[in-house]
């Protein structure tokens, strides 16, 4: 992964502890930047072997996130985003 | 009658507001009995906690002021604060433990703001601890979604053609608005200028005091 990088949010639902805010999921953005990598939270969280991941920072756009609803479409929201919930898309 | 609560008003005209005593909730009765199993194990000791309370305690936005002052008045400083924010501050001499955070300098078309919408993450070990609101739903919820009426309730009002650039701090990192320095503080001190820096200018719900 690679500032730079347009990606979309995995959209699935897992059980348990994760960080990936449900209003992100299936959302594409960019990638800002690459952080990390840092434990996996979703291990982490209950005492198990947790694997190091990149954390991205990933920028949307309102338009994308909340389509009309949202007070000015090109304002942006960016999140830290674990790569394994990051599938890269073709630009 | 001092004692008789007449339409539940003290004798200085005010309304009684009930003692603070309520029960422990199970999370609290946890940590009790947690840390009186570590002190009688002797793993720590009730001095230390309470000198890390003391430490927490110390840390307030006048921390986070210099930082954003430094930045206006050092361009080296600056330069290293973008490329790493945790050692740019660690070497300002502020304890940060392992904190990781990233500095938004705003600019004339861009302005920043933090909400943590899964729990409320703050950059707490340069800040102190967050104000109560940005620990509530609403802040919380509506800022990624409609974070200019947000801002507007804070009395913060920016042209459509500022682009707003709301930060969820989601996971490891932790952030810090770098507001813009207000016109007419051409040649001030860094103290001085700290002393224009609000805790709400560095979570991008407020703008520095005027000069």
């Amino acid at each position: 992964m690679v500032s730079g990088q347009s990606v979309r949010v995995k959209s699935y639902s897992p059980p348990g502890h994760v960080r990936t805010p449900y209003y992100l999921r299936g959302k594409t953005g960019i990638v800002e930047r690459v952080l990390g990598p840092f434990p996996n939270p979703e291990q982490l969280a209950y005492g198990l072997k947790a694997e190091p991941q990149p954390l991205c920072r990933v920028r949307f756009s309102m338009a994308e996130v909340w389509g009309k609803a949202t007070d000015n479409p090109s304002d942006t929201i960016e999140a830290e985003i674990y790569s394994h919930w990051l599938e890269e898309l073709d630009t | 009658m001092p004692h008789d609560h007449h339409d539940h008003l003290s004798p200085s005209g005010h309304p009684y507001r009930k003692d603070d005593d309520v029960e422990l909730t199970y999370w609290q009765t946890m940590e009790i009995a947690v840390r009186e199993l570590l002190i009688e194990k002797g793993e720590l000791t009730a001095a230390q906690i309470t000198s890390q309370i003391d430490a927490m305690d110390a840390r307030s936005p006048a921390n986070g002021a210099q930082v954003v002052a430094r930045y206006w008045t050092d361009p080296d400083f600056a330069e290293a604060l973008l490329a790493d924010g945790s050692q740019a501050t660690r070497d300002m001499g502020y304890d940060i433990g392992p904190m990781k955070l990233i500095a938004l300098p705003n600019t004339p078309t861009l302005h920043n703001v933090v909400v943590c919408t899964l729990c409320s993450c703050y950059p707490r070990n340069l800040l102190g601890l967050p104000p109560d609101w940005y620990k509530s739903r609403a802040y919380r919820s509506r800022t990624v979604r409609e974070p200019r009426r947000v801002l507007s309730e804070f009395g913060v009002e920016l042209s459509p053609d500022i682009e707003v650039r709301v930060h969820d701090s989601t996971a490891d990192m932790r952030y810090i608005v770098i507001p813009n320095r207000p016109d007419g503080t051409e040649g001030w001190m860094q103290d001085q200028l700290a002393e224009l820096v609000t805790r709400d200018s560095m979570i991008g719900t407020g703008l520095p005091k005027h000069s």
